[in-house]
């Protein structure tokens, strides 16, 4: 029952044009919502219409039973919270000052903080691990811990939802994780329902409950991770045309060198990758074999290589197979070997190599890290 | 850390209500004619003094003044910094002062030329008119460019234009007209009169009652209007008060003293220092008290450097107002550098 929040019929977008329209998207409590889409594609839109920046130019959101858009400004404060992208202005206000302006919506007339709020503001700074700053100057600390002090004014705030604007944008890879591990700590230990948009697909891939993707301002897909980054999506969400992205592992790879094989990498076990990437690097064109379709080398050999020759994962390897690799490899100037020993599996891989030593293929070998 | 904040505020207040306090006491006292302290506290206790006249009829509504003024003029610069998130706004130098001299200048000669007696509460409405129509001008550039220095040399080239005016006006002003005008113009504390004094101070009382109502949703403003919206503040109510309430401010500066330079600038960002907060439920009062202490230390240099030639207020307050700005500017510079 996605019923908790709802938008219906939503349309958004400035001044009175909608951008977009018959949004409907559907949250349970404690669901993490992310969206995605490129550039401009409009989910700063989308959220600030949520957040109320934004009027609605139609459709409602619900919120349980209650209309968003009838809520005051103070009671809407009280549920909503926004974590926008632009950057908070202060002067003189250490990280504890920050946070404390979380309370405002339950402060009084001149906004005193009571005992009861300085103790929200402490707990929602040991949630976020940032007891530490409570004394340092806001514009004096780190991208990655003023995007963890927001989050404790955030959270301080007390909302029912959270939400969030490309939050892990200015941050480093530690930094990236450690703040989706809090966001997600809060959904679990506070039941915060969360609305973002990411850029990270790989980040959106494993912390959403829900993926609303957006193209050319429309909902193009919405559902769970699994039911959205089916295979070759986001190449055409994207319009990616340098380049590729694999669903499954989550890799970016550039665009493969153009040409006949000038290289055969003979790879597997996730040894081969380096090579693959060294030799796009290099511009030159490849090919790989002889490879399981689930070997870990295999998408990426798939995104590289002139010609993959792949076989079923678990079967033994066929003759046309071994053939055909050593047909691509006579055309070769160069083999370059990527293992050590064979599998009993792949003897194949072994015969291969020795008929390119014999015919007088020119073969090196990679150095092998030791694993 | 708390407490030690705590206590650098009310050391900050202690500090300003002494320098308030002394320079009261000085700017009465000292003059071309000196009163003893002795005589002033007698002549309060409703004993005949020498000079009294001087001193209830020259000094005192004169002191009053630079003291209400000068805070109204610290605290619409506050307000304007905070609505601009400009450091450098005030009154002045977005033109908002030229504006209303403007207006009132208009007024006067129009008036007097049809022999009506001038009113304080006239002319306030007159500069009142004229800090509207300039920050309406502001306003609308403010839309298009959002560089700060660009607002600001478009508050320049405003006060030019309303200077112009004026002084095309004067041009053909009667020559009684004239002295008035022109020593009211260039921003001066004398002539003050007790009936203007109590014009200036209910107004000033007033929107300072109102500015300090507006201490919570100013504190959320500061923080950028998004995240203002998101605390619950009605940011354009917000918007549309911090515009009447500075003008009206502005315009009361205007009306009774005339354009006082660089005060509203430099007073907020020493208040500040003071303070070691930008908290506006403390910067509201700090300013007005900070204001005031200026305006009453440069009003007294202001007639007693050459004395007896008076010289204009701005003089003085530029002096001592521009190394402020300046400071302001090159740290800010320094900390974007910095980020």
């Amino acid at each position: 029952m996605k019923d908790y929040f709802r938008t219906i019929k939503m349309a958004v977008g400035y001044n009175g044009k909608p951008l977009m329209e018959q949004i409907e998207i559907g949250l349970s409590k404690g669901e993490i919502l992310t969206l995605i889409g490129p550039n401009g594609s409009g989910k700063s839109t989308i959220l600030k219409s949520i957040a109320g920046q934004l009027a609605l130019l139609g459709g409602t959101i619900l919120l349980g039973s209650s209309h968003m858009e009838e809520m005051s400004l103070s009671q809407r404060a009280q549920t909503m919270v926004v974590l926008l992208t632009e950057r908070l202005r202060t002067e003189m206000m250490t990280c504890e000052d920050v946070v404390a302006t979380g309370r405002y919506p339950y402060t009084g007339r001149f906004g005193i903080l009571s005992e009861k709020d300085r103790e929200a503001v402490a707990e929602a700074m040991k949630l976020v691990h940032v007891e530490d700053l409570k004394e340092q100057d806001f514009i004096r600390i780190s991208d990655g811990q003023r995007q963890r002090v927001m989050l404790a004014r955030a959270i301080c705030q007390e909302p029912e939802i959270l939400i969030l604007d490309e939050p892990t944008s200015y941050l480093d890879v530690k930094y990236k994780l450690e703040f989706l591990s809090v966001l997600q700590e809060m959904k679990r230990k506070k039941k915060l329902t969360v609305i973002m948009s990411l850029h990270e697909i790989e980040l959106a891939e494993i912390i959403s409950d829900q993926i609303l993707c957006i193209r050319d301002h429309r909902v193009d897909r919405m559902g769970t991770p699994a039911e959205v980054l089916t295979k070759g999506y986001i190449a055409k969400l994207f319009d990616i045309t340098a380049g590729s992205y694999e669903e499954t592992t989550g890799n970016v790879e550039l665009p493969l060198p153009q040409g006949d094989p000038e290289v055969f990498v003979m790879a597997g076990g996730g040894r081969g990758r380096a090579v693959y990437r060294k030799l796009q690097r290099e511009g030159t064109p490849f090919a790989t074999g002889i490879l399981f379709r689930n070997d870990l080398d295999y998408p990426t050999a798939k995104a590289l290589a002139g010609k993959v020759i792949a076989t079923e994962a678990f079967e033994p390897v066929s003759k046309e197979t071994l053939q055909e690799a050593k047909d691509i490899l006579r055309n070769c100037k160069k083999l370059i070997c990527c293992r050590k020993s064979f599998g009993s599996f792949e003897k194949e891989n072994e015969e291969l190599l020795n008929w390119a030593q014999e015919n007088g293929i020119e073969v090196e070998f990679q150095d092998i890290r030791e694993e | 850390m708390q407490h030690n904040r705590t206590l650098r505020v009310i050391t900050a207040f202690l500090l300003l209500v002494a320098g308030i306090i002394l320079f009261l006491i000085l700017n009465v006292c000292i003059g071309t004619v000196s009163i003893p302290l002795k005589d002033i506290l007698s002549s309060i206790r409703g004993q005949e003094v020498l000079n009294a006249r001087i001193l209830w009829d020259i000094r005192m509504p004169r002191t009053l003044a630079a003291l209400i003024l000068g805070g109204a003029l610290a605290l619409a610069g506050y307000l304007l910094q905070t609505f601009f998130h400009n450091p450098i706004a005030g009154p002045f130098v977005l033109g908002i002062s030229s504006g209303a001299k403007m207006m009132v200048a208009l007024f006067m000669v129009f008036l007097m030329g049809r022999s009506i007696k001038v009113t304080s509460f006239t002319m306030i409405l007159a500069a009142f008119l004229g800090a509207m129509i300039c920050m309406g001008f502001v306003l609308l550039m403010a839309r298009r460019v959002n560089q700060m220095s660009m607002l600001v040399v478009s508050g320049v080239m405003i006060s030019y234009i309303c200077s112009a005016i004026t002084e095309f006006v004067v041009t053909f002003a009667e020559d009684a007209e004239i002295v008035n005008l022109h020593n009211w113009s260039r921003g001066s504390f004398s002539g003050m009169n007790w009936n203007q004094v109590r014009v200036m101070l209910v107004v000033v009382f007033l929107t300072c009652i109102c500015i300090f109502l507006l201490a919570k949703p100013l504190s959320a403003y500061q923080m950028g209007e998004g995240y203002a919206q998101n605390m619950g503040v009605n940011v354009r109510l917000l918007r549309i008060a911090l515009v009447v309430l500075s003008s009206v401010l502005s315009a009361c500066i205007v009306a009774f003293a005339g354009p006082i330079s660089f005060v509203g600038i430099a007073v907020p960002h020493l208040v500040k220092q003071l303070l070691g907060t930008t908290k506006p439920i403390l910067m509201i009062p700090a300013c007005f008290l900070g204001g005031g202490v200026f305006c009453l230390f440069c009003d007294l240099l202001a007639r007693m450097v050459l004395a007896p030639t008076e010289l204009s207020i701005s003089t003085v307050t530029a002096i001592f107002g521009v190394p402020v700005v300046l400071w302001v500017m090159v740290r800010r510079n320094k900390e974007k550098m910095d980020a």
